[in-house]
């Protein structure tokens, strides 16, 4: 009976928001549908009408599969100390960060499938159903890494709002052993994606063993990044209470992650310049230009722009605990992270190509129309998500029999 | 992701509802399919074929023969850069001619001086005449590494090595990742990026199902060392269109093959030798 109610509940709550929820929500719809038409016409014509060749033959729809892959696995940036250290001001959001990988991964694998050139044949790499290529293939560890993170990031919060909507404290032996399984996890989901790029011998540019461990320090930027953004957003618009101190705890993460992202960059350009052999190549034309191409260099130098600018403001006390430059930080870390690990990763990979041809590559309108659509749509699962998880956190969206609000349960109360 | 896929596939408008519609949906791996199911599975894809070119395809699934691994030899003293392989190759193969034109072979001009660092090569050089002096041409296809980079990556098993040591895909199993073709040191593979442009009247009948069959869109192709040509002991169409008698082909196994010979009495290399993937392509100087 009281399930029913819930369910009723939540799927009648989606539709009622403020006036700006409804223009958010048919906004984003919008840049879906617009995305869809080009996604039709990518499914009828072919993957022609992307800017992608025989020689750059992936590029900004993988480059988003890998920054999203990060910034989901960035989530166990805040479930360790919420959960090791019993720091109490992160715990509150924990929940939230779950369902923000949650939504991350959702956009990913939608990515992997926007770039797939045969969707039609996609259950050919459902274990058992198809032929998934296991251990062999990275993608074939990727896929299987990938759902399972999902379904835990999913399971978890669900149902610890569900314990809290029927006002019960969630089970320690359900939810511990979880989580703890989750950390490991999600250093698992951005190890295999990196080492999918990294275990190819014809790609120097990737087959270096730097490259894991710059992928988990990069996305443990990007993603706390995104995290503070979004916490405040949801600060103002959504009445969720989120204490400043926590921020602030999470910016400090963020400098120690950038300085050991920077450090391992640092290490890579000494290693590729010093020596200077051929396959100093692509990292020439990343940063520098090859041969009279240089399409990719403003990017790259922006981003080191921003990420060494970001680093500097989350080191500094003053300028981390200062909301206006601590946006600014988290801004510069989203775009900057985001630039190094797309384009700046994927594209220089296949520059020169194996027989030395340089093509060069930037995305289009068809790539950049779906590309944001997959974003708009990750980020409508995050809104609906929000729309419940907030309320029932707050204690507003609670089992009928504490519905009148002197009847509410003594537990853990979020308070500002 | 997965879910997401069923819907994609259900909502592909390219897919049509029809009864061969639906058997080519479900059509299982070529290596599972039992004799009977690949019997069925070639009278439909000839009849396709025939209603989309208006001509009767053949289309053999001829295996290897025990006791075979081919080779292949390329005398560098020899090739003057003309592309003729090229071209052979695409008649032979039934490869898109224009958006996307694609090409197994791909022949690259180097300066004299330079052989190993391939940044300095020029793919699209067009000449008055070929050879240039100062110049030398090394054409590059598919190595059939015995040790195939593409194989080990492609995340549903659609690309294998033959029991005569030829690459193949299957072409109707392949879901169009691409991650071949970043492992390829060779860049032995080129992708239908648009549905195949191959005018009827060009269309080489005879086929092989893991070879030269039409394609198509959104799947990776390349070299099989003309697969419908060579089980059938022929020469594959580079090597008998060679003016120079630049290109050698032969039975690894067979001592007394011209490939056996080359290798034993010429000095070989292989491309890239230290990826250890163990091409079956030599190239050797006679000169």
């Amino acid at each position: 009976m009281e399930a029913w109610r819930f369910f009723k509940k939540t799927v009648s709550m989606v539709f009622i928001g403020t006036k700006g929820y409804y223009l958010w929500c048919a906004f984003l719809l919008t840049v879906i549908g617009i995305a869809i038409t080009f996604y039709i016409q990518q499914l009828d014509a072919g993957l022609i009408v992307t800017q992608m060749r025989d020689q750059v033959s992936w590029g900004l729809y993988i480059g988003n599969f890998t920054y999203l892959v990060g910034v989901a696995a960035a989530a166990v940036l805040l479930v360790i100390p919420a959960y090791i250290y019993h720091f109490d001001p992160i715990k509150e959001i924990v929940v939230l960060g779950e369902l923000l990988a949650a939504s991350a991964i959702i956009m990913a694998l939608m990515f992997v499938l926007a770039d797939l050139g045969r969707p039609d044949r996609f259950w050919h790499i459902i274990p058992f159903i198809g032929s998934l290529s296991f251990p062999n293939s990275l993608l074939a560890w990727d896929v299987i890494v990938l759902n399972g993170y999902l379904v835990l990031n999913t399971i978890v919060p669900i149902y610890i709002l569900v314990k809290i909507y029927f006002g019960a404290e969630p089970s320690k032996k359900f939810v511990i052993p979880l989580v703890l399984l989750s950390i490991p996890w999600a250093v698992g989901i951005h190890t295999v994606t990196a080492f999918l790029y990294n275990g190819l011998a014809a790609r120097p540019f990737w087959n270096a063993s730097i490259l894991a461990p710059r992928f988990l320090a990069s996305a443990f930027c990007s993603g706390p990044a995104m995290a503070i953004i979004i916490f405040q957003i949801l600060r103002k618009t959504a009445g969720m209470k989120i204490r400043n101190e926590a921020l602030f705890k999470i910016s400090e993460l963020i400098a120690y992650s950038m300085f050991i992202n920077l450090f391992l960059l640092g290490a890579e350009l000494f290693k590729e310049y010093y020596t200077g052999t051929i396959h100093l190549a692509p990292m020439e034309y990343l940063y520098q230009g090859l041969h009279g191409h240089h399409s990719l260099v403003p990017w790259i130098w922006s981003a080191l722009f921003m990420n060494v600018t970001a680093f500097v403001i989350f080191l500094i006390p003053k300028t981390r605990e200062n909301l206006l430059t601590l946006n600014i930080g988290s801004f510069f870390i989203i775009v900057g992270v985001w630039i190094e690990k797309g384009l700046g990763l994927i594209v220089p990979g296949f520059i020169p190509d194996p027989l030395g041809e340089i093509y060069e590559y930037m995305p289009n309108i068809n790539e950049i129309a779906i590309s944001l659509g997959i974003w708009a749509f990750g980020l409508l699962i995050f809104t609906l998500f929000m729309r419940i998880a907030i309320p029932i956190q707050r204690g507003d969206f609670i089992h009928s029999r504490y519905a009148k609000p002197t009847a509410r349960p003594q537990y853990e109360r979020i308070e500002p | 992701m997965m879910s997401m896929g069923a819907l994609a596939g259900l909502s592909l408008g390219s897919l049509s509802c029809t009864r061969a519609g639906m058997e080519e949906f479900l059509q299982k791996h070529f290596r599972e399919m039992s004799e009977d199911e690949k019997k069925a599975v070639i009278r439909r894809l000839e009849a396709k074929y025939l209603k989309k070119y208006g001509k009767k395809v053949r289309i053999s699934t001829q295996q290897a023969e025990a006791g075979v691994l081919w080779g292949y030899g390329l005398d560098l003293s020899r090739c003057i850069g003309c592309r003729r392989c090229v071209y052979a190759c695409v008649n032979e193969n039934n490869q898109s001619r224009v958006n996307p034109q694609l090409q197994w072979i791909r022949v690259i001009r180097l300066k004299k001086g330079s052989l190993i660092n391939l940044e300095n090569a020029e793919h699209y050089y067009n000449p008055e005449t070929v050879p240039e002096p100062g110049f030398m041409y090394m054409p590059v296809q598919c190595q059939q590494c015995e040790n195939p980079p593409c194989v080990r990556v492609c995340p549903v098993k659609a690309t294998w090595k033959e029991p005569d040591g030829i690459v193949v895909v299957d072409y109707n199993w392949c879901i169009g990742c691409r991650y071949c073709m970043a492992a390829c040191p060779y860049k032995g593979r080129v992708f239908n990026w648009a549905e195949p442009n191959l005018p009827a009247a060009e269309l080489n009948t005879e086929v092989h199902y893991l070879g030269n069959r039409p394609r198509m869109k959104n799947v990776v192709e390349k070299c099989t060392f003309c697969i419908q040509r060579v089980r059938q002991g022929r020469y594959p169409a580079c090597v008998e269109i060679c003016p120079t008698g630049t290109r050698k082909f032969g039975n690894l196994l067979d001592p007394n093959s011209e490939i056996r010979y080359l290798i034993e009495n010429k000095r070989v290399f292989r491309l890239k030798e230290d990826f250890n993937t163990d091409p079956k392509f030599y190239y050797f100087f006679s000169a």
